[in-house]
């Protein structure tokens, strides 16, 4: 079954001149890892705009959990994104807010008829699984370093256990280590609930796509340019999918 | 000389025309995002503490700046009638004058111009950022709908701060012209109570009161509106605070005049005295 499944998506924001997506074709199975990779304009946050139901595609169906996105009512929709968890590129957390607070949040709002003590048991745990430890539970995000920061927005994420995990530029600014640190936090993630999640990774690193993708989907010009598992990656004879591999990964892992 | 002056003239009048046109053009979207977030705000889950969290946000912390504000406009405005006055000698009607002045115009225009600087500035900019930083983002994708969340607690708050502060704004401005007019420049207390008494009416108390609910409505539908559609980063932050205030202040005045005239057209078909 596929978690997420793109049929012929087209999106244009000025009336129909310009489409940022060209009829995209993508489904993603349920509990895998994808990492979605391409240059900058591909239409990657775009698309996954649509996979949670932001934007309504100009034509074409979004289908999750094998639902069509448009056919819910807005309710359902909003039901339905508290079974998606996301990781935002610059962690997205209530800076009025202090950490543990951050993690309560979507709890009070969804998970109604528990007293107060009990939501912060569910946060401490989610925020101990992330890696961040008690002492930093009153502090505000301000205070917080840019890896930290993730971490909070990934126990967050985590927050209502939900089945779809979308980390958009997951690294995008952070130094080498703390982008490894990122993504061996992902690969923990999912491989602590492998089968149950599907991750969804935007991302333009290339070698924590191969690193951690179990599937490399690339855009190009709003499509899937080429999509498989890593190694079938390695062998495309599309040149700019070669060009990406050349560059990225091939010289750095010797492969 | 003549011919750039003319310029300057001509590019000026346009930046006129064109703000207005786009501040008209703007007015449909603010209408329609005022109708979805009062909408929201009755809608399950109700947020009753966000809107006690801005009510005392926007109202009891305008609280001061209101009373030196509406004193000090009470004394200045008491002392130029008493001045006028005098030459007419009809300083016993200072009192029903400034009070007229005070409930009908300036109490419910000068409430609406301050906390639209001071709190729709402050919602407009914290807005902005929320959006700018992708937190209104995060707030969608977790289920919440950020407009009953984030907006409509402040627009219903901002329309109910709007009149206490007002009734505040009037209460501390008369006691200001009474301090003034009675302990400093002489009037006969009995005659100033005697004359406020006889000439203003609580239609007039009203009329301030209910513009300043307006005015709350246009300054919260406005500055929220600017902050929710921010755009850029920082850059876009500032600019949508400035635009918010600004945009409010001339509504705010605009619509006053409006509704002066549309409340004196009522009151003389319905017979009343103006």
């Amino acid at each position: 079954m596929n978690a997420v499944e793109l049929k012929d998506i087209r999106k244009s924001f000025d009336g129909g001149n310009e489409f940022i997506l060209k009829g995209l074709n993508l489904k993603i199975p349920k509990g895998s890892l994808t990492v979605i990779i391409g240059y900058s304009g591909t239409g990657k946050s775009v698309m996954l705009k649509h996979i949670l139901g932001l934007i309504k595609p100009t034509s074409g169906q979004v289908n999750v959990f094998g639902q069509d996105l448009w056919q819910m009512t807005n309710k359902d929709i909003m039901k339905l994104r508290t079974n998606i968890g996301v990781l935002f590129q610059h962690a997205a957390l209530f800076d009025d807010q202090n950490v543990i607070e951050n993690v309560t949040f979507p709890l009070i709002e969804h998970l109604k008829g528990k007293k107060h003590k009990e939501y912060i048991e569910i946060a401490s745990k989610k925020l101990i699984i992330s890696g961040i430890e008690e002492k930093h539970f009153l502090k505000l995000p301000s205070e917080l370093s840019g890896g930290m920061r993730k971490r909070v927005a990934l126990a967050r994420a985590l927050a209502l256990d939900p089945e779809i995990l979308i980390y958009d530029e997951p690294t995008t600014g952070l130094d080498p280590i703390l982008t490894e640190m990122v993504d061996d936090l992902i690969l923990e993630t999912h491989m602590r609930e492998e089968g149950r999640v599907t991750s969804i990774i935007v991302s333009h690193d290339l070698m924590a796509a191969f690193r951690i993708g179990q599937y490399i989907v690339m855009l190009d010009k709003g499509k899937v340019l080429h999509s498989g598992k890593p190694e079938d990656f390695l062998k495309s004879d599309i040149a700019l999918v070669k060009k990406f591999v050349e560059k990225g990964t091939k010289k750095k892992y010797g492969l | 000389m003549t011919v750039t002056s003319n310029s300057k003239l001509f590019r000026f009048l346009s930046s006129i025309v064109e703000y207005i046109s786009d501040l008209v053009s703007e007015c449909g979207y603010i209408v329609l995002f005022l109708i979805k977030s009062v909408k929201a705000v009755f809608q399950s889950p109700y947020r009753y503490q966000e809107i006690l969290k801005h009510i005392e946000f926007i109202g009891v912390q305008s609280l001061l700046i209101i009373a030196l504000t509406s004193a000090f406009t009470g004394m200045a405005m008491s002392f130029q009638i008493f001045l006028g006055f005098q030459l007419v000698n009809a300083t016993n009607l200072v009192g029903p004058t400034v009070g007229l002045g005070i409930m009908r115009e300036l109490g419910p225009v000068l409430t609406g111009l301050i906390v639209a600087a001071r709190a729709g500035g402050a919602m407009a900019a914290r807005l902005g950022t929320m959006r700018v930083t992708e937190q209104i983002d995060a707030l969608e994708v977790m289920g919440i709908d950020p407009i009953q969340y984030l907006v409509g607690p402040r627009v219903l708050a901002a329309l109910i701060s709007m009149p206490l502060l007002c009734g505040f704004f009037d209460f501390v401005a008369m006691s200001g012209s009474y301090m003034l007019c009675v302990h400093a420049l002489g009037l006969d207390e009995g005659i100033f109570f005697d004359k406020i008494q006889l000439w203003l009416n609580p239609r007039d108390i009203n009329e301030g009161l209910i513009k300043a609910a307006v005015f709350g409505l246009v300054f919260g539908a406005v500055c929220t509106y600017k902050g929710y559609n921010t755009i850029g980063g920082a850059k876009g932050v500032g600019e949508s605070t400035n635009k918010g205030v600004v945009n409010s202040m001339v509504l705010i005045i605009a619509i006053n005049f409006v509704m002066t005239n549309i409340i004196r057209f009522v009151s003389t078909l319905m017979g009343g005295a103006n």
